[in-house]
């Protein structure tokens, strides 16, 4: 049991911290430009295949740093030549824009590396167990992902509270023209906001492609679960898409391991409803449901906290 | 007149394609092009082109062109119907489908239904490898045939040999959350039961389809059951990234499997180390002694960079030829009685049936396991230096199951 415990604990906070690197983009692109990116997870993708194409060029480690450079540059691109002109006609075009755009990208995606998993390997030089817990071994890959999460987060939160940037971002966060009036370039910064957002997004990409699977439905596995930590964290809020992210990692890794269900908690059902729609859900395991339980979570939150966990204002 | 002559330049090629239509022989290949079952979709799909340059080197079936026609349906049944409709729409009156018994489902109640609609336009639906029980029992359709055993024959076939190894004491099974998953964790636990009751079912596992990345949390559990035996009918990416996990986790079983050869099985198999720990149910490997499917071993990994996981698309084709040549027809109705109750030599040897009763097919089943090949064993898989070896053998008379089926004919 314990053993169960601990293995669950390390795999649920790697999943949430994974969850995290894209979630992180995506909410602080919320939070200054007001735009929900619905093709965040596609530029999540686009990192694992240019990480897939570099580190067959160049090597993984190389791909490491130019995947995201080039993500964050086509973000930016967007950002600079897409949003911006569509921003004028308001928030609803800029939400059908980039759910758009994420169509656009999985079909580029589908042509260029066509539809089936590419056969993008963790380095060698990472390719052992790094150590072995109950005697499960824990691959050095998936704590080297954990590591990068967490170096991430941190440099995320010293620039953001304690550089210069960081001060005009958040301060163009909530009073864009009094940023402007003082002569920095807002549109600039917007720019390179959505431009780092995407990247972050992109190394998640790189990291996780050869851990789990690099291929075009990806974003499409992994964009839904996206809304719901920045839901669940509250819009806008850095720190709580942290929270929110190992919540859901944790949540639903922990939801697989349960074998609870209604009959094991009440008895079985008496034989006049054995072959009734009553007997399937009386008999439906937590770790079956497990997949959903994120989203009940995102109908709670949205039902009796609007505002999410740490967030300031209502959605 | 600019109008006319615009509208000439897109009818008359379409007219052309009618025409055309009436030299080919059709055949709708439904299965995912996109998506997690791509992998296995699109193996599929250069096996059926390969048979079907075959029989077009052989002088195609009663003398047309024998084409194959790809639909991408995601693993979805209702996109499959959707796709079902398109196919058919361009003159394909032969669909087959394999993945997903939900698709499968779905596509035999389509069919039967189509062709109470549209007499004399009858479309047949050649099942290669959806194996839910169900669909030769209480769902059978006449216009249904399916050349995989069912998923209660391999089980049967399975647990005969499983009962026979006195190590297997703890058994975890693993399976896909729909109706082909169902069926191959209710059949393991009765026959398990009924042949071993010394076995212990020490985890019960469903988990959604094909759309799992990372089996860690799955293989922690499996580990701390206890078990020393998995069985899983996963096929697809839900099974080599279960064994990629495993193999992650360093997790030491043995896997009782329907599908460890699929694409990707075998690399994953060889990561895991687990050599001769993995074994697999079907309807033939590529180490039998059988000189003739080892020479089409040959050719097919010549041409493309994968191994037969499909015999029984062979065995389909080429009864789809035979029964045509029986009925000297390709109209659909006198192929599907040409193949009703027809018996064969099957690719890999033997003598195989197409049941009347059922449209089940019947044939010898192998239990084989992979790993360190000897000079018996020529083939190995994915480039990995390991191969299948021969276990066991089950002759057709067998693997017979009794059905439940009550077929309509048409009249």
């Amino acid at each position: 049991m314990l053993e169960l415990i601990v293995i669950s604990t390390l795999n649920g906070v790697l999943f949430g911290m994974l969850l995290f690197l894209m979630a992180s983009g995506l909410t602080v692109i919320f939070s200054m430009l007001g735009v929900l990116n619905f093709a965040h997870a596609s530029f999540y993708m686009l990192g694992a295949f240019f990480g897939f194409q570099v580190s067959r060029w160049f090597g993984f480690w190389p791909a490491l740093l130019i995947a995201p450079l080039l993500a964050g540059a086509l973000g930016a691109g967007v950002e600079r030549f897409g949003l911006r002109r569509v921003h004028r006609n308001g928030h609803v075009a800029e939400l059908l824009f980039t759910f758009g755009l994420a169509f656009v990208i999985e079909e580029l995606v589908q042509i260029i590396w066509g539809k089936s998993p590419v056969d993008f390997r963790i380095p060698a030089l990472l390719d052992f167990p790094a150590f072995t817990i109950f005697s499960t071994n824990y691959p050095a890959y998936k704590m080297f992902m954990l590591l990068v999460s967490i170096a991430i987060f941190v440099g995320l939160l010293l620039v953001l509270k304690k550089t210069r940037i960081g001060l005009i971002v958040q301060a163009a966060l909530t009073h864009p023209h009094m940023v402007g009036h003082l002569g920095h370039n807002v549109g600039r910064i917007f720019m390179l906001v959505f431009g780092v957002g995407t990247a972050l997004a992109a190394v998640a990409g790189v990291i996780a492609g050869p851990a789990l699977v690099t291929q075009s439905n990806m974003a499409g596995l992994l964009g839904p679960i996206l809304f719901v930590v920045v839901v669940v964290g509250g819009l806008g809020s850095l720190p709580g898409a942290f929270v929110a992210s190992l919540l859901i990692g944790l949540v639903q890794t922990f939801a697989v391991s349960m074998n609870g269900s209604l009959s094991g908690a009440f008895g079985p059902l008496s034989p006049a409803y054995a072959s009734s729609w009553l007997a399937d859900i009386w008999g439906v395991t937590i770790a079956q449901v497990a997949p959903i339980v994120p989203y009940v979570l995102l109908v709670l939150i949205l039902i009796f906290r609007p505002m999410g966990l740490l967030g300031t204002r209502d959605t | 007149m600019r109008k006319l002559v615009i509208a000439a330049a897109f009818a008359l090629p379409m007219f052309g394609g009618a025409a055309m239509a009436q030299e080919t022989v059709k055949i709708g290949y439904i299965d995912p092009l996109s998506g997690g079952g791509a992998s296995v979709g699109e193996v599929g799909l250069k096996t059926f082109q390969f048979l079907a340059d075959e029989l077009n080197a052989k002088g195609g079936i009663q003398g047309k062109k024998v084409e194959i026609v790809p639909f991408d349906n995601k693993t979805n049944p209702q996109e499959s119907l959707i796709q079902a409709q398109k196919a058919i729409d361009s003159g394909v009156r032969f669909l087959t489908q394999g993945n997903g018994s939900s698709v499968a489902g779905a596509l035999s109640d389509f069919v039967t239904k189509y062709n109470e609609r549209n007499p004399g336009k009858e479309v047949l639906y050649f099942n290669y490898a959806a194996v839910d029980p169900v669909l030769t029992n209480a769902k059978c359709s006449f216009w249904h045939f399916r050349w995989d055993a069912n998923s209660d024959i391999k089980m049967e076939a399975l647990t005969n040999y499983m009962k026979t190894v006195p190590s297997i004491k703890n058994v975890y099974l693993i399976n896909q959350d729909y109706s082909f998953g169902e069926s191959v964790r209710s059949s393991a636990k009765a026959m398990l039961a009924a042949k071993r009751p010394d076995i212990k079912i020490v985890g019960d596992e469903l988990h959604p389809l094909l759309k799992i990345t990372d089996f860690a949390p799955y293989i922690a559990k499996i580990k701390a059951s206890g078990a020393d035996t998995v069985v899983t009918g996963n096929w697809g990416q839900d099974f080599a990234l279960l064994l990629k996990a495993a193999a992650d986790a360093g997790l030491k079983v043995n896997w009782y499997t329907y599908y460890a050869g699929g694409t990707g099985g075998p690399t994953a198999v060889k990561q895991a180390n687990l050599n001769h720990q993995v074994f697999q149910v079907g309807e033939g490997i590529p180490n039998l002694d059988h000189p003739s499917s080892q020479e089409f071993e040959k050719a097919i990994r010549a041409k493309y960079d994968f191994s037969l996981f499909y015999p029984r698309a062979v065995n389909e084709m080429r009864m789809l030829a035979a029964a045509a040549d029986k009925a000297k027809s390709i109209d659909p109705i006198k192929v599907a009685l040409a193949l009703e109750g027809m018996e064969v030599e099957v690719f890999d040897g033997g003598k195989g049936n197409m049941r009347k009763d059922d449209h089940q097919f019947f044939q010898p089943i192998y239990i084989s396991s992979l790993g360190d090949r000897t000079e018996k064993e020529p083939f190995d898989e994915e480039k990995t230096g390991w191969g299948w070896k021969l276990v066991a053998k089950i002759d057709t008379p067998a693997t017979v199951l009794p059905t439940t089926c009550k077929m309509e004919r048409p009249n």
